[in-house]
């Protein structure tokens, strides 16, 4: 009698640990998930990995300080446009509000869609890289054979000059790359032949 | 391991459950259904071989490849019919998958199913004095699920990766964009499925021993009284329950980028491949750990025994794996200091990183401050234990070297890495693997094996595994990318070295194939002590598996055992 009290007693000891260590998987299972958006949120705050931050408006102080922003411009495998920047570089003080142009031309004879997305490399001004206008993101459809100029402002936020581990920074590329956008292509196609 | 773990226990239980051995079920039920903690352990370590024999088998066929520059010896396993230049591509392609599956069969297929499938369910449930594991038949789903796992892993093999190419190539990291976009075909769909099978086995077995730890331990077997292996495994599953639904995770985000059009990873409409690495690596780093704790259980267990003392430091042995484990979660970041971290992140992740050559410092010192002054006996298990000391040393050296970020920009990615991690793997966790073998070989099969073969197949292969990997520091050290085909002439020396000394190691396979033959062969009896106790060892033996008859009764401890 005292024996199979006591094994019923190991087996219910036994049942409610198995679905603590099951709650402890389903939670960690959610955490990983959660991760996504935890990451993206954590990103824009710290301009980790070269995230840059958007701003309103310029920040009305300008400092000496000079940095070179170089244009970069990528385009994939499967998007058969002439994606390029329209200037090699420019020279800015901090603060200084820039106006850059990218221009990019459908090689191809049908209608597409690309995104674009960018970042910024020493990945640690991603920080105090603001954009105030920018193409990125944005779902940019070109006719055939269209050619469009794309225009960003930007500024370098002059409280760089307070972060220490920026002092060697002269130069700055922002780099974007043009994807070939199928999802919203495919919309648009869908939407014209209704 | 102290005092309290001498014998107290009355002799009369071994002959007790004799009298119970004769209800074996009959061979199918016993192997296929089976429930008993014993022979799910005997299948995972049959497992475990078979698997190591084909991981094995991979790297000898790199090696050969790697043996001399140029792509000479894989395109021999090419279609002949195809034009050379087809036939490079499907040699280098064959390379990469080698390179893939050989990684994931070690980890997931062989270390993992023989230290925690394998020795663990043999021994954790009789080391503190339970009849079995809490969930036996769940301990069967778990060994299962692992065929299911390992099936569709071949599957994945020679299915389509990319083209009309055969397997998934992008390494057991499973990088995207390389395993979404750069791998359409269903060989990395089929790889996925067999993760979350391998993940699910090993989720349900970790349940099954931290429940069975924390509530079937015999009367006055209090965690602190714990033998170290019991506490290792019991560590290893709370890292594989944190860590495995994170892998799950990813490599379904990964699924879901490939099939159901998801952007996680994908930067062209918003998601970041980066993220990955993170999700990874927060698994993977807890995965090393997992590979090589319950390796340090069996070295304390086996290092006390030949020193016929106790382990030196007991609670600061346990408590070091628990700060193993711990901070094994925190330092996930210094697998990719070349992703772009800022600094202070990075001086972050090298400081936490170095924190852990504290607790093992702590371990390593302690064996061998178990060791002075003890009387040392140099039979096999032990041999294999000091050698698993030394090369684990050797392996910890060189990765707190790598910790190092500074020096990681440089090494990243280089055969040092490659030489760093098989020093604490491929011969930390597997000399620990065979260390274990020897020491429960006769109390597992009943029978003894032969300490001059066990001694040579020590030798042989202590040889062997060095010359196959100190080499490859100097390749790393010399910018040797890992990973590759091929290589410039620089790098031949080093390279033939190398694969001469996977030649020495294929021997020493061989002669462990023949401590095997013989011992199984010859059926030598195994020792009987005058009160009925199947110990071989002595004095020195002071854990519970060692009061039971060897083979130990098909149940055991129907009358659990009382610890003072």
């Amino acid at each position: 009698m005292d024996t199979q009290k006591a094994s019923e007693d190991v087996l219910n000891k036994n049942r409610n640990t198995a679905v603590k260590v099951v709650c402890v998987v389903a939670a960690m299972l959610a955490l990983s998930f959660a991760s996504v958006p935890l990451y993206k949120i954590f990103c824009q705050i710290t301009g980790f990995d070269g995230t840059t931050k958007r701003a309103d408006f310029a920040p009305g102080t300008v400092l000496d300080r000079k940095i070179t922003i170089r244009f970069d411009a990528t385009t994939a495998k499967d998007l058969p446009w002439d994606f390029k920047p329209g200037q090699v570089s420019q020279e800015l003080h901090l603060g200084e509000t820039g106006l850059a142009y990218y221009t990019s031309e459908n090689l191809s004879d049908q209608p597409i869609i690309g995104s674009a997305t960018y970042n910024v490399q020493p990945a640690k001004v991603g920080e105090y890289f603001r954009k105030i206008a920018c193409f990125c993101f944005t779902e940019q459809l070109l006719e055939p054979g269209q050619k469009v100029d794309m225009p960003m402002t930007f500024f370098i936020d002059p409280e760089m000059v307070h972060d220490k581990s920026l002092d060697d920074v002269t130069t700055v590329t922002i780099s974007y790359t043009f994807y070939r956008n199928d999802k919203a292509e495919a919309e648009k196609l869908a939407a014209l032949a209704e | 391991m102290a005092d309290h773990q001498t014998a107290t226990y009355s002799s009369d239980i071994a002959h007790g459950d004799a009298s119970h051995e004769e209800h074996t079920p009959p061979f199918f039920k016993r192997w296929f259904w089976s429930t008993n903690h014993k022979d799910i352990g005997t299948l995972y370590l049959i497992f475990a071989i078979l698997a190591g024999v084909i991981g094995g088998a991979m790297s000898g066929l790199m090696r050969a490849e790697l043996m001399n520059p140029g792509v000479t010896f894989l395109t021999g396993f090419t279609d002949q019919s195809l034009p050379v230049a087809a036939q490079l591509d499907a040699a280098k392609n064959f390379y990469n998958v080698l390179i893939t599956y050989h990684g994931l069969i070690m980890i997931f297929f062989m270390v993992m199913p023989a230290l925690i499938g394998g020795f663990g369910n043999w021994f954790v449930p009789i080391m503190i004095g339970a009849p079995d594991m809490a969930f036996p038949r769940m301990n069967n789903i778990s060994f299962w699920l692992y065929g299911a796992s390992a099936a569709l892993l071949t599957l994945s093999m020679f299915a389509p990766g990319y083209g009309d190419q055969l397997g998934f190539g992008g390494g057991w990291v499973m990088y995207p964009p390389m395993s979404v976009s750069g791998s359409p075909g269903p060989a990395m769909d089929l790889l996925i499925v067999s993760l979350h099978l391998a993940g699910a086995s090993s989720i349900l077995g970790a349940i099954n021993f931290i429940t069975t730890i924390f509530n079937m331990r015999a009367p006055g077997m209090t965690l602190h009284k714990m033998p170290l292996f019991a506490w290792s495994v019991l560590i290893t599953a709370f890292l594989l329950v944190l860590s495995l639904p994170v892998l799950a995770g990813a490599i379904t985000m990964l699924l879901t980028d490939r099939m159901f059009s998801t952007s996680f990873f994908n930067p062209a409409e918003g998601g970041d491949p980066i993220l990955y690495q993170h999700l990874f690596w927060f698994f993977g780093h807890p995965e090393v750990y997992i590979l090589i704790l319950p390796g340090f259980g069996i070295i304390s267990h086996i290092v006390s025994t030949f020193s016929k003392k106790p382990i030196f430091g007991y609670l600061g042995m346990a408590y070091a794996m628990v700060a193993i484990g711990f901070v094994g979660f925190i330092v996930w970041a210094h697998h990719m200091y070349t992703v772009g971290l800022s600094v202070d992140m990075k001086a972050y992740f090298v400081a936490a990183t170095m924190v852990i050559a504290v607790p093992t410092g702590v371990k390593i010192f302690s064996w061998i401050a178990t060791m002075w002054g003890g009387s040392i006996e140099f039979k096999t298990p032990m041999l294999w234990a000091v050698g698993f000391i030394f090369l684990f040393t050797v392996g910890g050296v060189t990765g707190v070297v790598l910790a190092n970020a500074g020096i990681d920009h440089v090494l990243h990615d280089t055969y040092y890495v490659v030489a760093h991690f098989h020093y604490v793997l491929s011969l930390g966790a597997v000399f620990a693997i065979f260390a274990g073998w020897y020491y429960w070989f006769e109390k597992m099969f009943g029978i003894k094996y032969s300490e001059f073969w066990g001694a040579l197949h020590f030798w042989v292969m202590f040889i062997g595994v060095n010359v196959i990997f100190f080499p490859q520091h100097f390749l790393g050290l010399q910018g040797m990318p890992r990973r590759y085909i091929d290589y410039p002439d620089a790098f031949a020396l080093w390279n033939q070295v190398s694969t001469w000394g996977y030649a020495i190691t294929l021997v020493a396979m061989a002669i462990f194939l023949i401590a095997m033959a013989d011992a199984f062969l010859r059926r030598r009896k195994a020792t009987v002590t005058e009160n009925g106790w199947g110990n071989p060892w002595g004095e020195g033996a002071t854990t519970l598996e060692w009061t039971l008859p060897s083979p130990p009764p098909f149940h055991q401890f129907n009358e659990l055992p009382k610890m003072k």
